[in-house]
């Protein structure tokens, strides 16, 4: 894997990781001991055959490799470049106890990227079977089901309220770490499968929930979109974002080519980014992609950071200032801000996650201004509201999350769910993941 | 897939009325409610509420104030714009209340049209009271005449009807009557102002929040209002609200986040525009 050099790549939104040779791949599939019992596996969400298509990219059978892995999960460029694999497949690898685990991500990258360009296969169709099924939201979870359901022979509609399809990956993950045509070639594929895109379509609003619910079956898959705030003095001060809404302006909306396109963002000399996750991670090195200074705001410590290790290495190499086991108590200004004021963080015994909770430390001393005229929060997302609330019979749990049971059924026998709108913000894989099961039983259904 | 603009015309001055085919708006469109624009690829999203719907055709009426409108009032009929979304945010709150009273500012009266039309089909008496600055910024008069019970017509200037604002007009028929319901609609300064006049009387007051959108869908934030001391996101939890809950210094606040850039992006379009309309002649 080669990345591009820090003081080029924080210029623009080319991507970062530049991959591996096919001589390396091959090289580093050799390094897998095919266990029997493969551990990777088992850290796979969606359970890939690992040491399967490792030995098939070792012997060069990079086809095959495709084959395999697609067989389990039909977005591998996508996952290959995202899946946080350290506490997923690479994190289980034996190889990683003594050494090194297996780069698996970058192998799947690899394979991925390797078929886009030598031609993808076009999977097997069903026959038809004049089922309909409506699925909400082109996120990884709904265009995993639409794939899944159009190829075993349904006729599949996607309706997404945005202009253009993806969800997070399109207008969240930045294109530095996932670059636009992979993620618009891997929806290509899908809809090449006569799968029907409805874009502008708010299911609730321009389909009505009786249109929705007369389908034979439906996915809900309509994600985590809703920001939360952290509810501080200051908050609605001009230059003070939610993650999501700097994230949009800038991936979907282009704001960091205005005027050329139309959509502001204030860039800001100094920016604040509040969280320690992926979409933190993201907001931090977008805005330093448009020339700030990042100060990023985390309250527990630098190692429970809980964005993928790979994007902390970058986001430090980029020159994000952390300020960790610290959090914001109000943002200053008016009618623009000018700071935000934190409180050192004190840790105390680890909560059920097994992090530690942080404690604000008692005093003035313990406090401290930031300077910045752009605040952004990245503090989470939960499930988005908007539909599921107007479908009375549709079961809610606290978190706002839709309940499902094992196989993605909600209360309504024919209507499934999957992705973060069932299990809450996680993430790409899962949410193919729930996506897939859900079909299945679908499937079920529609026999 | 991109949506037809049937009709444009330019209705008052600066002021265009298009119908749009878009039936997966019109068909399910209510009073109240808004549609997100995207002209094309590098168009910003902007809302414009629906102020009619006939078949698969939407009505939206606007009033050219910077880049995007002012792009969007070049389009002719048979022109096509990129995106059209929605219906977005809640329907009004129609019920028999009684003794309504709708009142428009400026291009705010576009939005009266089906709400007059709801709250009269659900047995209402319905007062329409639109005011302008003069009589050429005056809109959809007639159509009003006949939504309405009754309409009052002010103009500023005097060029036209009573002369004055519609908050006059409120107060007097506050005192000469009984109001159950009251809707304001216009600019932010207009809605604050005209809705101190039901204060007093604690008369039910409807207004139609309108911060920068993004989505309008409730995923970014960027319309997030203070209702009674509570965040609120106008274009999922609104647009309209209690007048007499809503922080307006905050809402007029937040609808200045961008004067540099609304300056730059017009001036750009306009010298593009001069630069195209010279080729024009050569
Ligand atoms: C900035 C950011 C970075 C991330 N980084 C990573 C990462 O590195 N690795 C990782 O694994 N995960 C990451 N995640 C998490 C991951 O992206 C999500 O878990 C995943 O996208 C969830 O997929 P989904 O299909 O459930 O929902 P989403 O991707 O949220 O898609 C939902 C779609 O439904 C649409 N929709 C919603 N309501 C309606 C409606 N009523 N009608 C029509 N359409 C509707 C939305 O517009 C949206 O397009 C990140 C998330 C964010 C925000
Ligand atoms: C729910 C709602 C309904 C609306 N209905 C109408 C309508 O029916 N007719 C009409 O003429 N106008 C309406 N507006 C206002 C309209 O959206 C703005 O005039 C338009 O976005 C201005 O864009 P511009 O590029 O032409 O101007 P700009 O130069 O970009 O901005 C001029 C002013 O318009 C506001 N504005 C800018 N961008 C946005 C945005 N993305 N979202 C909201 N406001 C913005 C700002 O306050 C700004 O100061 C509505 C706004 C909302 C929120
Ligand atoms: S999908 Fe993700 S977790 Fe599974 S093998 Fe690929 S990179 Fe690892
Ligand atoms: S655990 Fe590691 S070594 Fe074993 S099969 Fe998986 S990748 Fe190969
Ligand atoms: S416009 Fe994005 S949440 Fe309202």
């Amino acid at each position: 894997m080669s990345k591009r050099d820090v003081k080029e790549r924080i210029q623009d939104f080319l991507e970062v990781d530049e991959g591996i040779s096919e001589n390396n791949a091959v090289l580093e599939a050799t390094r897998c001991m095919e266990c029997v019992r493969p551990n990777c596996v088992k850290g796979c969400p969606v359970n890939i055959d690992i040491p399967g298509f490792i030995s098939a990219v070792a012997e060069k059978n990079f086809r095959k490799a495709a084959d395999i892995i697609k067989s389990d999960n039909m977005l591998p460029a996508i996952c290959g470049r995202v899946c946080p694999q350290e506490n997923q497949c690479e994190g289980k690898c034996v190889l990683g106890v003594k050494e090194k685990p297996v780069r698996i991500g970058a192998l799947e990258r690899f394979v991925a990227d390797w078929e886009r360009k030598n031609g993808i296969q076009k999977p097997d169709i069903a026959k038809p079977t004049g089922k309909r099924v409506a699925v909400v939201g082109s996120g990884p979870a709904g265009i995993t089901a639409a794939a899944e359901l159009a190829r075993s022979g349904h006729s599949v509609t996607i309706f997404e309220s945005l202009h253009a399809p993806g969800g997070v990956l399109t207008y969240g993950i930045p294109s530095f770490r996932l670059p636009k045509e992979i993620v618009k070639a891997e929806i290509d594929e899908v809809l090449s499968l006569g799968v029907e895109l409805k874009l502008n379509h708010i299911v609730g609003r321009s389909i009505p929930v009786d249109d929705l619910l007369s389908y034979d079956a439906v996915f809900l898959g309509t994600g985590a979109g809703l920001p939360s705030f952290m509810g501080i003095e200051g908050e609605n001060l001009n230059g003070v974002y939610s993650a999501n809404e700097f994230l949009t302006r800038v991936n979907l909306m282009h704001a960091d080519s205005f005027p050329d396109y139309d959509t502001p963002v204030l860039r800001g000399g100094k920016v604040a980014v509040v969280g320690g996750g992926n979409v933190a991670m993201d907001s931090a090195r977008v805005a330093r992609r448009m020339g700030a200074e990042v100060f990023l705001i985390y309250r527990r410590r630098e190692e429970d950071l809980p964005a993928r290790e790979a994007e902390i290495a970058n986001a430090v190499e980029e020159g994000i200032n952390f300020y960790c086991c610290a959090n914001p108590t109000r943002i200053i200004g008016g009618p623009a801000v000018t700071g935000i004021e934190c409180v050192k963080m004190n840790m105390k015994s680890p909560d059920e996650s097994g992090r530690p909770q942080p404690v604000p430390i008692e005093g003035e001393e313990a406090k401290f201004i930031i300077e910045a005229d752009v605040v952004i929060e990245a503090i989470g997302q939960s499930p988005n509201p908007l539909l599921i609330s107007l479908i009375d019979a549709l079961k809610k749990g606290e978190r706002g999350n839709v309940i499902v049971d094992e196989n993605g059924m909600t209360s309504i026998p024919h209507v499934f769910a999957g992705g973060d709108i069932a299990t809450g913000a996680a993430t790409v894989i899962e949410a193919m993941g729930t996506a897939k099961k859900a079909t299945a039983a679908i499937n079920e259904i529609l026999k | 897939m991109a949506y037809k603009v049937e009709k444009a015309s330019e209705i008052a001055e600066n002021i265009f009325e298009y119908w749009i085919n878009a039936p997966h708006v019109s068909k399910n469109a209510q009073a109240g409610q808004f549609v997100v624009i995207r002209i094309d690829e590098k168009g910003e999203r902007i809302p414009l509420t629906i102020s009619a719907a006939k078949g698969d055709l939407v009505r939206i009426v606007f009033m050219g104030v910077g880049k995007t409108t002012k792009y969007l009032s070049t389009l002719k009929s048979g022109d096509y714009v990129l995106d059209i979304a929605g219906p977005l945010g809640h329907p009004s709150e129609i019920k028999k209340w009684g003794n309504c009273v709708l009142i428009g500012g400026g291009v705010g009266i576009a939005c009266l049209p089906i709400l007059a039309k709801a709250l009269k089909s659900a047995g209402n008496h319905v007062t329409g009271i639109i005011g302008s600055r003069n009589e050429k910024l005056l809109l959809l008069e007639d159509e009003l005449k006949e939504d309405c019970d009754e309409l009052v017509i002010c103009t500023d200037d005097g060029s036209k009807g009573f002369h004055g604002f519609p908050a006059d007009i409120l107060k007097k028929k506050l005192e000469e009557t009984n109001i159950d319901c009251v809707w304001i609609i216009g600019p932010a300064i207009m809605m604050k102002i005209t809705s101190m006049a039901t204060i007093p009387s604690k008369t039910k007051t409807f207004v139609s929040l309108n911060p920068i959108m993004v989505d309008g869908t409730g995923m970014c934030g960027s319309c997030r209002v203070t209702i009674g001391g509570e965040t609120k996101f106008a274009c999922v939890d609104g647009p309209e609200f209690d007048a007499h809950l809503v922080d307006w210094d905050e809402l007029m606040s937040r609808q200045r986040i961008y004067p540099a850039q609304e300056k730059e992006s017009l001036e750009n379009f306009q010298e593009h525009q001069c630069r195209c309309g010279e080729h024009h002649h050569e």
